[in-house]
C-alpha cells in the first residue's frame, strides 16, 4: 500500500478577477521508502496540491473543490483543521525553497529546532535541546551546541537549509514534503544537500515527495516523477522510461530544453575586442571596513565574435566583472580596453557617445525594464538618443527590433506588467540591439525564466549573435547553458579568474579543482 | 509619411500602471466617500463669499447665542453670527493653510530627497545629517516658541508648519530614489546612456510619485491639525480672521451652555481629516501593487 | 551594541547643542523684553533689574554665561516669579505632566496593541473594519475637541467623572489620561496592524504552521517579535508628541504641569524660563528618541550582530 496516495484532487482559486482552476483532478502516489518527483514550471499547480494536502492553503481564496488524499488509512482532506494540525510536523514535514525566509530571523536555531518536539511529543526542553543537537549533527552541521544558540543570518544558504532539514526530520516523519529545496542554492552547495536528502531518506526509510521545476535534478534520485502542466498531470513513471521515451508533448518539450550538447567547436581567431589587465573593482560599504574584493587582479581577453561564457556561483564577482566593463560600477584599478580604446580614461560626452558599442542584458526581466513606459518607449529612447534614427525611421526601427526579438507588432503600446517573463525578456534584448552594438554583456539573462522558455530564449541570443556579428560575454552559474551557447569559458571564483579555456576542453579536462567540482555538481547524470 | 503611422496602426492598447491603479481605487468605497466628501469641501470654500447664507461680519446680538432653527441651520453664537457661515469661512482659511502648507513642504522635501537619494556619497549624507538633527529637534516646541516671537502672521504660520512637514517628505523621496536607483531599468538606462538629469526626470520620478502622492495626501490632515492646535492655543490665526480650530477653543469655552457651537465646528474638521485619511490609504492601497509579476 | 549606543548618543549632542545655541537667540531676537508689560517702571529700577538678569550684557556674553551655567544645572532665575528659579518651577510641574504622559502611553500602548493585533488576523473583515475605523476616528479627533466633547459627556451630562484638576478628586486622572492618549492608541493601533500583517504574509509564519503550532502559538511566538518592532521605534516620537500634547490637555484640564507653564511662559516672554523648560523637554524627548532607537535595534538580532562587530 502507497504511504500516500492522492486522488482526483482539484483545488481553485477565487479572487475578484474570477476563479483559477489551480489543480485539475490530479493524482498520484509516493510508496513507502521512494522518492516521487512531480516536476513542472510556475503555475502548474504542482506546490499548491501539496499545500493543499496540508491545510496550508490560505482558505479564501483558496478552496478544495474535491478528492481524497489518503494517508497512513486516514484522508487528509477530511480531516479537520486540529487532526491536521497534529499531523503537521509529526507525520508529515515540509522543507521549502528559500530557508532565509522560511527560517524565522527573530528566533534563535536552537529555540526553533525544538518546538515540534515540545509541540507534538511534549518533551522538555533539556531533552529536547540534546536531541536536536544529535541531528544537527546527523545533518552536517560542524558545531551543534554554537549553531543551537545562533540566528539564521549567520549561516549560508546550504547551513540554513541543512537547518531545515533538522527541524523537519526530528519529529521522525513518515513523509518529507520538499517544495524546491535547492532552487536557490548554488550548484555545487545543491548537489551537497540532494545528497543529504538521499542520504537520509534511505537511512530513515521515510517517503519523499521532491517538487522541482528541474528535470535534470531530479533523475538523479526520483523512483517515480510526475510531470504537471497547467493543474493537470500530463504523465507520469520511472526516470528511465520519461527520458527515453516520453510520451505527452509537454514532457517531450520539457526534455528537449534541457540545456544540452555542446558548441559547435568553431575555432576563434584570437582577435581581442576586449582586453582586462589586472581588473580590481572593490567595495567598501562602510567606511573604514574591510573592502569587499568582488573582482580581484583578474586579466582576461574577449575575442571579436566569440560568446566567452563566466561561470561562478554567488559571490564569485562574475557579474561585477561585466558591469565593470560596462563601467556601470566604477573600478578600483586596473585596465580594459576596447577596440583599443582604454575605457577607464573616457568620461562625459566622450563616455556616453562610447555606449551604443556596448550594452547589457540583464537577469530580471521585471526589474530591468521601466514599468512606466511602453515598449514603444522603451525601444525609442535608446535610437533616439544616439541618432541613430530621425523621427520618420523611428517606427520602421522599432518594427524590425520587434520582428528580430520575437514580439507581436501589436504588443507596442503595451506595458511591462502585461507580459510574461520571457516576453519581457525579449524587450530587454531588442533593447539592447537597438543601437546596434558591437558588444553584449548577457548578466544571466534566463536564469529567471521557466525551462522552456529558457530553451526559447538561449536559441534566440544564439541566432541574434551570428546575424549580428555580436561579441557576448555570457555569465551563468549554470554550466549547462554555458556549454550550450559559449565558445570559450572563463571561470571565477572569489573575485579570481580560476580557469579558462575553449568549452570542450574545459568540460573534458578540467585542470583546477574549483572547476572540476563545478562540473561534478551538474545535476542529471543520468538524464543524459 | 502615412505609412510610418500605419505600421502601428492596429497595435492594441496598453494598460498603464496609473489606469490599473485607478480602476484600483475606484473600487474602494471608503476612498471614494472621502475623496466626494474633500471635493465637495473644496468646492464650498471656493464659492463660499457666493454662497454663504449670511455676511461674514452680520451680528444679531439681540438673538445672541442660539440653538439651530430654519434660519440658522447651524445656530448662533455670541455675538448672533451664523454658525454655517463662520464654518465655511473658517474652512477656508483652514483647508488652505492645508494645502499650502503641504505644498510648500512637498516642493522643499521632493527636491532635497531626490537630490541626496541619487546623488548620494558624501553630498547625501550630509544633507541628511542635516534632516536627522532637524528631524529630533522638538518642533512642536520650537513652532510655539516662534509664534509666540514672532507674532501672529499667517505666512510664518505657513512657513513654520511646512518646515516641519518638510523632512518626512525628504526622507521618503530620498529612500525611493535610492531604492529605485538600484534597480535594473536605472542601470539599463545608465548604460544606454543617457545622462543623470535625464534618468532622474524619465525613469526615476515617474516611479517615485506613488508613495509622494500617498504621503501627500496624508500630509494635508496633519497639517490641518497642527493649525488647529496653534490657533486653539491663540497662535495661530487671530480674529478677526477665523479657522475650524478658533472655533473649536470658542466652542469649548462655552460648551456647556452651548455644546452646539462646539459639535458642528468639531464635526466640520473631523469629517474633513476623515475624507482626507480615507481617501489617502485608498491610494496607498491602490498604488502599492506594482502590477503582477511572474 | 556598545559602539552603537556610544554613535547614537554622540550624534544626539549637537542636536541638544543646537537646540539651546537656537532657542537662546530666538527668544532674545523677538521684540520687546520680559519688563516691558509691567506697570511704568522708572529708568533706574529698570535698568538694576536687567543688570541683576545680566541682561545689560553684550549677547554673546550673555549666551557663553548662559552655558557656563548650564553645564552645572542651574537653569537660572525665573523672571516672572522673582524669587524661584526656573528649576524650582520645572520640577514641581514635571511630576505631573511625567504622570499624565505615562498613564496616556500605557493606555495607547494597551488599546492600540491589542486592537491593531487583532485586527491583522482576519484582514478585510468585520473584525478588522470595526477597530480600524475606531482608530481612524482617533486620529481625526484632535485632543483639544476630544477633551472638551468628553468633560461635556461625562464631565456635564453624565456627571460621572470630575472634570479639572490632578490628585484633588479620585478619578480626576482619567479624563485627561484618555484624552491624551487616545490619538496615540490609534496611531499604534494601524502600526501594530501594519507590522503584523507585513510579519504575517512572511515564508517563516508559513513553516511556524507546516510544524503544526496552533495558530495562537504562531501569532505570539513567532509573529509578534517582529510585528511589534515598528509600535517599539514610534515609543520615541510618540514620547515627544505626548509632551506636546500634554500643553493642550493640561489647559483644558487645569493640570499644574509643565506644558502649562511652557505656553505661560512663552506668553510672558519669561526668557529663562522658556530657555530652561526648552532645553530640559527638548533633552528629554531626544534621551527618548535616543532608547527608543536603540531598543528598536537592539530587538533585530541582524542590527544586533551588526553593531556587536560580529556576524557574517
Amino acid at each position: 500500500m502507497a504511504l500516500l496516495n492522492v486522488d482526483n484532487l482539484s483545488v481553485s482559486f477565487v479572487t475578484r478577477n474570477g476563479t483559477n482552476k489551480a489543480v485539475d483532478n490530479v493524482s498520484f502516489s509516493v510508496e513507502e521508502r521512494q522518492i516521487t518527483a512531480i516536476i513542472g514550471e510556475s503555475g502548474s499547480g504542482k506546490s499548491v496540491s501539496c499545500y493543499a494536502m496540508l491545510g496550508l492553503v490560505p482558505s479564501p481564496p483558496g478552496r478544495i473543490d474535491g478528492g481524497t488524499a489518503h494517508f497512513q488509512g486516514q484522508d487528509l482532506l477530511a480531516l479537520s483543521e486540529a487532526e491536521l494540525r497534529a499531523i503537521r510536523g509529526r507525520d508529515i514535514a515540509m522543507i521549502f525553497q528559500d530557508p532565509m525566509t522560511c527560517l524565522n530571523p527573530f528566533m534563535k536555531i536552537g529555540d526553533q529546532l525544538i518546538e515540534p518536539l515540545t509541540l507534538h511529543k511534549g518533551l522538555a526542553k533539556g531533552p529536547a535541546r540534546e536531541q536536536a543537537m544529535a541531528l544537527l549533527d546527523e545533518v552536517g552541521i560542524r558545531d551543534p551546541q554554537g549553531a543551537m544558540s545562533a540566528f539564521p543570518h549567520e549561516f549560508s544558504g546550504g547551513m540554513r537549509q541543512r537547518v531545515m532539514i533538522a527541524m523537519a526530520l526530528i519529529n521522525e516523519p513518515k513523509l518529507l514534503i520538499a517544495d524546491e529545496p535547492t532552487t536557490a542554492l548554488d550548484v555545487t552547495i545543491q548537489a551537497q544537500i540532494l545528497k543529504l536528502i538521499a542520504e537520509l531518506q534511505t537511512k530513515r526509510d521515510i517517503g519523499v515527495l521532491f517538487i522541482s521545476h528541474d528535470l535534470a535534478v531530479v533523475s538523479d534520485i526520483a523512483d517515480q516523477i510526475v510531470v504537471m502542466e497547467k493543474g493537470k498531470v500530463v504523465e507520469s513513471g520511472q526516470p528511465k522510461a520519461i527520458f527515453d521515451n516520453p510520451q505527452h508533448p509537454y514532457t517531450q518539450k520539457l526534455l528537449a530544453a534541457i540545456p544540452s550538447g555542446q558548441k559547435a567547436a568553431d575555432t576563434v581567431v584570437p582577435d581581442p575586442l576586449i582586453n582586462i589587465e589586472n581588473l580590481r573593482t572593490w567595495f567598501t560599504p562602510t567606511a573604514g571596513a574591510a573592502p569587499v574584493k568582488a573582482v580581484d587582479d583578474v586579466s582576461l581577453q574577449i575575442h571579436r565574435g566569440e560568446v566567452l561564457g563566466l561561470v561562478g556561483e554567488s559571490g564569485s564577482g562574475k557579474s561585477t566583472l561585466g558591469r565593470s566593463i560596462l563601467r556601470l560600477v566604477p573600478m578600483t584599478g586596473g585596465q580594459i580596453s576596447f577596440d583599443g580604446i582604454e575605457l577607464s580614461a573616457l568620461e562625459g560626452r566622450s563616455l556616453k557617445q562610447f555606449r551604443h558599442r556596448m550594452q547589457m542584458i540583464f537577469q530580471d526581466p521585471y526589474a530591468s525594464l521601466n514599468p512606466r513606459m511602453t515598449v514603444y518607449d522603451t525601444l525609442a529612447e535608446p535610437l533616439l538618443l544616439h541618432g541613430l534614427v530621425n523621427k520618420a525611421g523611428l517606427e520602421q526601427a522599432i518594427r524590425e527590433l520587434m520582428d528580430n526579438v520575437g514580439l507581436a507588432r501589436a504588443f507596442v503600446r503595451k506595458y511591462p506588467h502585461e507580459f510574461s517573463g520571457g516576453q519581457r525578456q525579449r524587450i530587454a534584448i531588442g533593447r539592447a540591439l537597438a543601437t546596434r552594438p558591437e558588444f553584449i554583456v548577457a548578466d544571466e539573462p534566463v536564469s529567471a525564466l521557466d525551462v522552456t522558455i529558457q530553451a526559447q530564449i538561449l536559441d534566440l541570443l544564439a541566432d541574434l549573435t551570428k546575424e549580428y556579428g555580436l561579441t557576448m560575454l555570457f555569465i551563468s552559474h549554470d554550466l549547462a547553458v554555458i556549454r550550450q551557447i559559449a565558445d570559450r569559458i572563463a571561470v571565477m571564483y572569489h573575485g579570481k579568474l580560476v580557469e579558462e579555456g575553449a568549452t570542450a576542453q574545459v568540460f573534458e579536462t578540467p585542470q583546477q579543482d574549483y572547476t572540476r567540482s563545478l562540473l561534478d555538481a551538474i545535476p542529471g547524470a543520468n538524464a543524459a | 509619411m502615412n505609412t510610418a503611422t500605419q505600421i502601428f496602426d492596429d497595435a492594441e492598447k496598453g494598460s498603464s500602471l496609473w489606469h490599473d491603479a485607478w480602476l484600483r481605487l475606484r473600487k474602494n468605497k471608503l476612498a471614494l466617500f472621502g475623496g466626494s466628501v474633500l471635493l465637495f469641501m473644496v468646492i464650498v470654500a471656493l464659492l463660499t463669499p457666493w454662497i454663504a447664507p449670511y455676511s461674514y461680519e452680520a451680528q444679531n446680538l439681540d438673538l445672541g447665542a442660539s440653538p439651530p432653527s430654519a434660519a440658522h441651520w447651524l445656530g448662533t453664537d455670541i455675538f448672533g453670527r451664523d454658525v454655517l457661515t463662520q464654518i465655511m469661512y473658517g474652512g477656508r482659511i483652514s483647508l488652505a493653510v492645508g494645502f499650502i502648507a503641504t505644498a510648500v513642504a512637498l516642493v522643499i522635501g521632493v527636491t532635497w530627497g531626490a537630490v541626496a537619494g541619487y546623488v548620494g556619497g558624501r553630498v547625501d549624507a550630509v544633507m541628511m545629517r542635516l534632516v536627522d538633527i532637524l528631524y529630533a529637534l522638538p518642533f512642536m516646541i520650537f513652532i510655539v516658541l516662534l509664534m509666540v516671537v514672532f507674532g501672529r502672521n499667517i505666512l510664518l504660520l505657513f512657513l513654520a508648519i511646512g518646515a516641519v512637514e518638510w523632512l518626512t517628505m525628504a526622507r521618503i523621496m530620498r529612500s525611493q530614489v535610492q531604492s529605485l536607483r538600484q534597480q535594473e531599468f536605472v542601470e539599463a538606462a545608465v548604460s544606454v546612456g543617457l545622462s543623470p538629469a535625464a534618468i532622474i526626470r524619465k525613469h526615476v520620478v515617474p516611479n517615485a510619485l506613488g508613495p509622494i502622492i500617498v504621503y501627500t495626501t496624508l500630509t494635508i490632515p496633519s497639517v490641518m491639525l497642527l493649525e488647529a492646535f496653534l490657533s486653539f492655543l491663540g497662535l495661530g490665526i487671530q480674529p478677526p480672521a477665523t479657522s475650524w480650530g478658533l472655533l473649536i477653543s470658542y466652542g469649548a469655552e462655552t460648551m456647556e451652555e452651548y455644546p452646539w457651537l462646539l459639535i458642528f465646528p468639531g464635526c466640520a474638521l473631523t469629517l474633513t481629516l476623515f475624507s482626507l485619511n480615507f481617501l489617502g490609504d485608498g491610494l496607498r492601497d491602490a498604488l502599492d501593487v506594482r502590477g503582477s509579476k511572474d | 551594541m556598545l559602539r552603537f549606543m556610544f554613535i547614537r548618543i554622540l550624534q544626539a549632542l549637537p542636536v541638544i547643542f543646537v537646540v539651546i545655541t537656537a532657542t537662546f537667540f530666538l527668544v532674545r531676537s523677538a521684540p520687546g523684553g520680559p519688563f516691558d508689560q509691567e506697570k511704568v517702571v522708572i529708568p533706574e529700577v529698570k535698568q538694576a533689574l536687567e543688570a541683576q538678569y545680566r541682561l545689560d550684557l553684550p549677547l554673546h556674553e550673555q549666551y557663553l554665561a548662559y552655558l557656563g551655567d548650564l553645564a552645572q544645572g542651574d537653569l537660572g532665575p525665573s523672571f516672572k516669579y522673582p524669587g524661584r528659579s526656573v528649576n524650582e518651577i520645572l520640577f514641581a510641574g514635571l511630576p505631573v505632566t511625567a504622570e499624565l504622559g505615562l498613564y496616556a502611553l500605557i493606555i495607547a500602548l494597551c488599546i492600540g496593541v491589542t486592537a491593531g493585533v487583532f485586527a491583522s488576523l482576519k484582514p478585510n473583515t468585520a473584525q478588522d473594519y470595526v477597530p480600524m475605523s475606531l482608530a481612524m476616528i482617533g486620529i481625526c479627533m484632535p485632543s483639544f475637541l476630544l477633551g472638551p466633547l468628553l468633560v461635556l459627556v461625562f464631565g456635564i451630562w453624565l456627571d460621572w467623572l470630575p472634570i479639572t484638576g490632578w490628585g484633588d478628586i479620585p478619578g480626576d486622572k482619567i479624563l485627561p489620561a484618555v484624552t491624551l492618549g487616545s490619538a496615540y492608541a490609534a496611531y499604534i493601533a494601524r502600526l501594530s496592524r501594519a507590522g503584523m500583517l507585513e510579519i504575517l504574509s512572511q515564508d517563516y509564519i508559513r513553516t511556524a504552521r507546516a510544524k503544526g503550532l496552533p495558530e495562537w502559538r504562531v501569532v505570539t511566538q513567532h509573529a509578534l517579535r517582529g510585528g511589534l518592532i515598528p509600535v517599539i521605534a514610534f515609543l520615541g516620537p510618540a514620547f515627544a508628541g505626548l509632551l506636546a500634547g500634554s500643553f493642550v490637555v493640561e489647559t483644558i484640564f487645569q493640570i499644574p504641569g509643565l506644558g502649562r507653564f511652557y505656553v505661560q511662559a512663552a506668553f510672558n516672554r519669561d526668557y529663562t524660563m522658556i530657555l530652561g523648560t526648552t532645553v530640559f523637554l527638548s533633552s528629554l524627548i531626544v534621551f527618548f528618541n535616543l532608547v527608543s532607537d536603540i531598543v528598536a535595534a537592539w530587538l533585530n538580532p541582524r542590527l544586533r550582530q551588526q553593531f556587536q562587530g560580529g556576524g557574517s
